[in-house]
């Protein structure tokens, strides 16, 4: 594939469905956002860069599935194949001080965030060198270095979140420090999270107080098999939500990183500055099911692969090569560092120990009673390594 | 130490929200009403004027967005106190104060706590019907991660907001609109009172009377009804029921020999039951009959004054059972 602007912009390979990508925007005062990807002023480190997060971030999927269904990961698994070009694109346009919360399918948003990808597999694998000392899961990727705020597991339940994030970080700039805000806040959602009350209660909030946070729709079509169109109304235009909440709404193409970058990092500058939220249709497609047990029989062979030649990685491939910063050989050699650096992390997870019982009775509160033995951080926090030591529980303990 | 003076309980949780907001800028209250309207309890009187809109503020009716929104607050280090017009209400924001609150640090693997703090009446109101009259201590005390306050006088609602406010956990602190007018004791001094410490508020001999909230003053009263029959009753306040201080209450019945346990909420799977169960468990030796329990009635809340006062643990019952636990004396 050799085109490198948006679905759209090619005339006739646009996919029709479930949605069609284009660029508009139908509320606020601010210019028309339509950036050709060209113009936006990104070095070729950059697109390097995120071309070789996106490769780690397939792969890694790619293995998960593959340790899925060796049973070494358990419960719901949510790969991000497809919307890869989504969470580094995004991460990329925002500061690293500015937090992020997403849903489930975190993986991918955890990576492109910095956590080594050997503390997100073991987490998966349930070890003590997980992010969360294997207590959260696949859907509860935890960050504190990094400020990922979790990995939420219900749907919408990150949303207020999202919205008390970025409004702690303005309260403690203004309020505590009595400086100007300085941060922003990104929080993702998939498009079956629009339907949830808890996003409309979020969004009223964010609008109504000036919250500086920037809600991410990752659209990828359907939420689990139910096709958008079936489950939200106005599905052609989800920003006449945002509209009716006074925040400015946009709508992005998803599946090319470049686009996305250059998209959100003017999103997020207005946010900076003006210290007000924005809602965000990022068109975009996952390549897998829902998650592992899903057979994909809501939607034909002839969609995906439709949308399979809008592949983020291809895309940005073609544009490399023809800018001649990418040939097969250096290809091949980043392919090998990734490959490397996943099979690094699945023998590391391997390898971790299961969590001591210790921790069964650990963290569940800062100041402990009873039963309870208190809280560190994990391992790759710089936290204490070893667990704590379990509590005597006799009698007598437990009746203090 | 000055004299001690008499404020209302409604004053007593202002003055800890107060002193606290003046001592630490993390601190911050919001939920309806709270700023221009004064508190629709008059708890937050005069703390907009004080402390600014930035941090007395006033929500929508949006419990699911303004609780989770706090939440993101907490975990960024934050300390913010909610307001709940009424327990009642939070039902609709079960998701952020069950899935998210509680189990933060933990899913995190330690490293986000939820210092949050939500607090606003629970129980029977008067006549307030059944949607606005719950007891979610029953719901919620089956949650681990959370720590539930359930204060019965000024004194305790103030040193116990005061330790909730100031602690690194997520805390329920249940209050009543039938007690924000009861007066009560509270020095000017500052105090806290820790978590997990009951108070034994009369002593006795012969039964141990355990409650929390505000069925500990019908405690009292059928204390002093039985008092007239010859049967001394000690009477406990659990003041939080997570922790529960069963070593207090323990430490009586092992005296008494006899135990009623009296629970606003509904029997079912309840603080009282738990109790009850723990109590069997540690004096199954020292008991003289099975530890009796009074609940509300396992009805909804009816709206008619003499089915309410029916419906609701009342003196009367309170003292049906002590005189069915201590059938023997």
């Amino acid at each position: 594939m050799t085109s490198l602007s948006h679905p759209t912009a090619g005339g006739t390979s646009a996919p029709a469905s479930p949605h069609s990508v284009v660029h508009t925007k139908v509320y606020g005062d601010a210019e028309h956002l339509q950036v050709p990807a060209a113009a936006a002023h990104v070095s070729s480190e950059q697109m390097l860069d995120w071309f070789k997060q996106m490769l780690l971030i397939r792969e890694f999927e790619l293995r998960c599935m593959q340790a899925y269904q060796e049973k070494k990961i358990g419960g719901f698994c949510h790969v991000y194949i497809g919307q890869e070009a989504v969470a580094v694109g995004c991460t990329a346009a925002v500061q690293h001080k500015d937090p992020i919360v997403t849903a489930y399918r975190d993986h991918g948003h955890a990576l492109a965030r910095g956590m080594d990808p050997k503390h997100c597999m073991a987490e998966m694998f349930g070890r003590i060198g997980g992010c969360a000392k294997g207590k959260g899961g696949s859907m509860h990727m935890f960050d504190r270095d990094n400020n990922l705020y979790g990995g939420h597991g219900i749907v919408g339940a990150q949303t207020p979140l999202g919205a008390g994030l970025a409004f702690g970080c303005k309260y403690m700039d203004e309020v505590i420090d009595g400086k100007p805000n300085s941060r922003v806040s990104l929080c993702f959602l998939g498009d079956g999270a629009l339907n949830q009350g808890a996003f409309h209660e979020a969004m009223n909030l964010a609008g109504l107080f000036d919250i500086p946070v920037i809600y991410v729709v990752e659209n990828n079509g359907y939420s689990m098999g139910t096709a958008i169109a079936r489950g939200t109304t106005m599905a052609h235009s989800l920003i006449t939500k945002a509209a009716g909440y006074g925040i400015d709404g946009y709508v992005v193409d998803g599946m090319d990183v470049v686009g996305v970058y250059a998209d959100m990092k003017r999103i997020a500058d207005k946010c900076r500055a003006t210290s007000r939220p924005a809602f965000v249709d990022m068109r975009t497609y996952r390549y897998k099911g829902h998650s592992m047990s899903d057979p994909r029989k809501y939607r034909t062979k002839e969609e995906e692969e439709v949308f399979e030649t809008h592949d983020p990685i291809g895309r940005l491939e073609a544009r490399l090569k023809t800018a001649g910063l990418l040939t097969d050989d250096s290809l091949k050699a980043m392919q090998k560092a990734v490959r490397d650096t996943v099979r690094d992390a699945i023998t590391w997870s391997d390898e971790s120990p299961i969590p001591p019982m210790a921790e069964l009775y650990h963290d569940v509160f800062v100041e402990p009673w009873g039963p309870y033995t208190g809280s560190s951080q994990p391992a790759m926090n710089g936290g204490t390594a070893n667990p704590p030591s379990m509590r005597t529980i006799d009698t007598k303990e437990e009746l203090s | 130490m000055s004299a001690v003076r008499e404020i209302e309980y409604r004053d007593a949780l202002r003055e800890a929200m107060s002193e606290e907001m003046r001592r630490d800028k993390r601190v911050f209250l919001l939920g309806e009403e709270v700023a221009e309207y004064n508190g629709a309890y008059k708890i937050s009187r005069g703390m907009l004027d004080e402390f600014g809109a930035r941090r007395v503020i006033d929500t929508p009716i949006s419990e699911s967005g303004f609780a989770g929104l706090a939440i993101g607050a907490a975990m960024m280090g934050l300390k913010p106190v909610v307001e709940f017009m009424s327990w009642s209400f939070s039902l609709v924001a079960a998701d952020p104060i069950l899935n998210n609150a509680p189990k933060m640090l933990y899913m995190s693997g330690g490293q986000f706590g939820c210092p949050v703090v939500f607090r606003g009446n629970d129980g029977a109101g008067g006549q307030l019907g059944s949607t606005h009259s719950w007891c979610v201590e029953g719901l919620y005390s089956n949650v681990p991660g959370i720590k539930i306050a359930i204060p019965s006088n000024p004194y305790d609602a103030k040193g116990l907001l005061k330790t909730a406010i100031r602690g690194s956990d997520p805390v329920f602190f249940l209050e009543s609109e039938r007690m924000l007018g009861n007066k009560g004791e509270v020095p000017e001094e500052e105090y806290l009172i820790p978590f997990g410490q009951a108070k034994v508020i009369r002593s006795g001999t012969d039964c141990t009377l355990a409650s929390w909230g505000r069925p500990v003053h019908f405690c009292m009263e059928a204390a002093e009804e039985m008092q007239k029959l010859g049967i001394s009753c000690e009477v406990i306040d659990l003041r939080t029921v997570r922790p529960l201080d069963i070593g207090t209450v323990v430490r009586s019945v092992k005296k008494t020999g006899a135990c009623v346990v009296v629970d606003q909420s509904w029997s079912f799977g309840s603080p009282g039951s738990e109790l009850a169960s723990q109590v069997h468990r540690h004096c199954f030796d020292d008991l003289d009959n099975y530890v009796h329990r009074v609940h509300s009635a396992d009805v909804p809340t009816p709206y008619a004054t003499n089915l309410e006062q029916e419906y609701l643990p009342n003196a009367r019952k309170i003292a049906e059972a002590v005189r069915s636990a201590t059938y023997n004396l």
